[in-house]
């Protein structure tokens, strides 16, 4: 059975260590705070200006200034910090970030990701996400391994334009888990009942089964 | 010196058609409202704005768009706001989608007096064309050239008579660094107080870069996505 959202999300949790500072994008990767592990403690990041992003408020916390990077409302935790655009992007683009989950339209083998712009017909623009990836912190995608109609959007090569070059290390999928090498792309895990075979199918680019190729799992 | 002006609409009364604005703000977060506001009042056309977003359909610069008094906008996200994508789709309105970092640090840069910064994001991509590259220590890089706008519009939760700022939670955003992007900077607060009032160590912007202050009214801080936990 192919994975659901949050079955992803809670398999990416498992890539988080003690400590880690960790951006989290929009969708999917939000989800991976809901899964964080017992006893790992990691500091999330908002690129709006938010270090110790904590949980949604209630109805009586809620507070129009204190919103993460996807404009929800948030609340802080104790030992957060609030600063500018400017001091945020430092720390990202000054390499003091750990590990980076995003979602994306299109990776491919050498680890580019389009995640921006269809041309003529989307434009989202980047927003923070080409400093993120540019970083030289960690770079998880999360993402549909095949699209809506059916196509893979893991490609020998990205067709739509890029938001980073050679970035990627991980990409979850709700097929499988494969990782980003400097020999292309190797599978490390398959979903539980979805075949090698069919993630070989499923993926267009060229990718590497190693002899062992375990199943997946949610929890240490 | 006196910094202080009566409302908004003093406050914009200088900017002309053709002017390029920084203005702070993320989503709806942190706008300053009245300011806005004044700016649609006015009817100010052809305004070239440097603000993250465009805020949304029907508030924020997004009432601007509406009036179609904005030529170009130089922003890093039109996700989530419609009546900007069409215009950017049909070509009635010029973007220059600028990453979320290079942006507040053009702005940033602009301000503290530096033309242009090397950074490596971009590289490889759309956004990386025509710029000049360059290696160091085995990494590529980009030159991206800073940002100074005719007049900065921020907003504050409080300010004092002097100019000087604090802002509340992720309101902050972008302000400070818009706030230093000018010579003519224009600073709304929800509470003005007397210099004297706030405490030294604690200010998030210097009065230097603050030219007209004034204190706003009738804030209503949007919120994009309401979102609850139970409890």
């Amino acid at each position: 059975m192919a994975l659901t959202r949050e079955q992803i999300a809670q398999r990416i949790a498992l890539e988080l260590k003690d400590g880690d500072y960790v951006n989290l994008g929009i969708g999917i990767p939000t989800l991976v705070a809901n899964y964080i592990p017992k006893g790992i403690n990691v500091i999330l990041q908002s690129e709006n200006g938010l270090l110790g992003v904590g949980p949604y408020p209630t109805e009586k916390e809620v507070d129009p200034d204190l919103i993460n990077a996807g404009k929800e409302t948030v609340t802080t935790l104790p030992g957060s910090s609030i600063f500018s655009s400017s001091q945020s992007f430092a720390m990202i683009r000054g390499g003091h970030m750990d590990l980076t989950i995003m979602g994306a339209m299109e990776v491919d083998e050498v680890g580019n990701i389009a995640n921006w712009i269809i041309p003529g017909k989307m434009v989202k623009g980047m927003g923070g996400a080409m400093d993120l990836v540019a970083s030289g912190s960690r770079l998880i995608v999360a993402m549909q391994h095949v699209s809506k109609n059916g196509e893979s959007k893991v490609l020998p090569q990205c067709n739509l334009p890029l938001t980073g070059v050679k970035v990627v290390k991980k990409i979850v999928t709700e097929l499988a888990v494969i990782d980003v090498t400097e020999q292309g792309l190797v599978l490390r895990e398959h979903a539980p009942g979805v075949s090698v075979d069919n993630i070989v199918k499923a993926t267009a680019a060229k990718l590497t089964v190693p002899k062992v190729v375990t199943e997946m799992r949610f929890s240490v | 010196m006196n910094k202080l002006v009566k409302n908004a609409d003093e406050a914009v009364a200088e900017i002309f058609d053709g002017a390029v604005l920084a203005i702070g703000g993320f989503g709806l977060c942190g706008i300053p409202e009245n300011c806005i506001a004044a700016l649609v009042k006015k009817r100010v056309k052809n305004l070239t704005c440097i603000s993250n977003n465009a805020g949304v359909d029907d508030f924020g610069i997004g009432l601007l768009l509406q009036q179609r008094q904005v030529k170009k906008m130089i922003s890093s996200y039109v996700g989530e706001n419609k009546l900007f994508e069409e215009m950017v789709l049909s070509g009635e309105l010029e973007l220059e989608l600028t990453p979320q970092g290079t942006l507040a640090e053009k702005l940033r840069a602009g301000g503290a007096g530096i033309p242009a910064f090397f950074t490596a994001t971009g590289y490889g991509t759309q956004i990386g064309e025509l710029k000049e590259t360059r290696e160091f220590n085995g990494r590529h890089y980009i030159l991206e050239r800073s940002l100074f706008a005719d007049f900065s519009i921020v907003k504050a939760w409080k300010g004092d008579t002097m100019g000087n700022l604090v802002f509340r939670g992720t309101a902050r955003n972008f302000n400070p660094d818009v706030a230093t992007a000018s010579y003519k900077t224009i600073a709304e607060v929800e509470e003005l107080v007397p210099a004297g009032e706030l405490n030294p160590d604690h200010i998030h912007v210097p009065g230097i870069y603050i030219k007209k202050i004034f204190q706003g009214s009738a804030y209503e801080k949007r919120i994009e996505r309401r979102m609850l936990r139970k409890g």
